[in-house]
């Protein structure tokens, strides 16, 4: 990638979403968490359209921004009389060294490996060859995943509905 | 100065070392699996950024990977949640340093 569009692009979405998922972590308050959080899952999703990965970048905007943020902000309601403040516990020096560690040891690895770069042609539409390929060759898994997605569905139903109706 | 595949590694790392201090350090629950979440995402984004530069042209393997672990990060979440508010029901709190019933 080497015209300036991409590069501004690149950088933008980095500072979105590394910026809000620190502000996630500094802000006191748990819904203004998860907006942020949503702000962070947006900046994946255009860094994803910045790979060419068109049909990925739709899936985490349905999923992501769509989906699994409306479910923490059912989470956050369901729970009123908890406490809504966003504080750490004991453990924060600790995981805070780790996090580095990791976050160094990566970095470290991946700047040092002599990665072979294949070059790529211009953007070519991926979602036809996704639905080729989790039909073909991973069609196994596929159908795996939607019993997993059934049985999801029917846990989080089970573990969340009255007691008094369980029985019937 | 062009983007490369190091410039999304260490992106990718960020965000995961970001998350993973959320699962750890933060006492709601919630906070918990945003870390989570947000690790789900770094580690996305570092398949998707190696189909784009090691891979060949017309494979697809690495964004067929990302579905399948958007998939079960979504099964995750509904179940954690759905965990949370029964923790809640029973006990009033949903602060992880407080659900210590198997602590010694």
């Amino acid at each position: 990638m080497e015209d300036t569009g991409s590069i501004v692009a690149f950088w933008l979405l980095a500072a979105l979403t590394v910026g809000s998922a620190l502000a996630v972590v500094a802000v006191r308050d748990l819904i203004r968490a998860v907006v942020l959080l949503i702000t962070s899952f947006l900046g994946v999703a255009g860094l994803y359209i910045t790979l060419s990965a068109d049909f990925v970048a739709v899936v985490q905007v349905l999923i992501y921004v769509g989906a699994i943020s409306v479910l923490l902000l059912f989470a956050i309601m369901l729970t009123p009389r908890a406490s809504r403040d966003n504080a750490e516990t004991f453990f924060q020096i600790p995981a805070l060294l780790l996090a580095g560690l990791v976050a160094f040891t990566i970095s470290l690895i991946s700047l040092d490996t002599d990665w072979t770069v294949v070059e790529r042609g211009g953007f070519e539409e991926t979602a036809s060859a996704i639905g080729e390929a989790l039909l073909d060759k991973y069609v196994l898994p596929f159908e795996m995943a939607a019993v997993l997605l059934l049985v999801a569905m029917l846990g989080a139903i089970l573990l969340v509905s009255p007691e008094d109706t369980k029985e019937e | 100065m062009s983007i490369e595949l190091e410039h999304y590694l260490v992106l990718g790392a960020l965000l995961f070392a970001i998350g993973l201090y959320l699962a750890l350090a933060k006492r709601n629950f919630v906070g918990v699996l945003m870390g989570i979440e947000l690790m789900f995402n770094a580690v996305n984004l570092t398949f998707v950024a190696f189909s784009r530069f090691v891979s060949a042209d017309t494979d697809v393997t690495g964004h067929v990977f990302v579905i399948f672990v958007i998939t079960v990060a979504a099964a995750e979440a509904a179940v954690a949640l759905a965990l949370a508010v029964v923790v809640y029901r029973n006990r009033e709190t949903i602060d992880v340093d407080r659900m210590d019933l198997l602590k010694w």
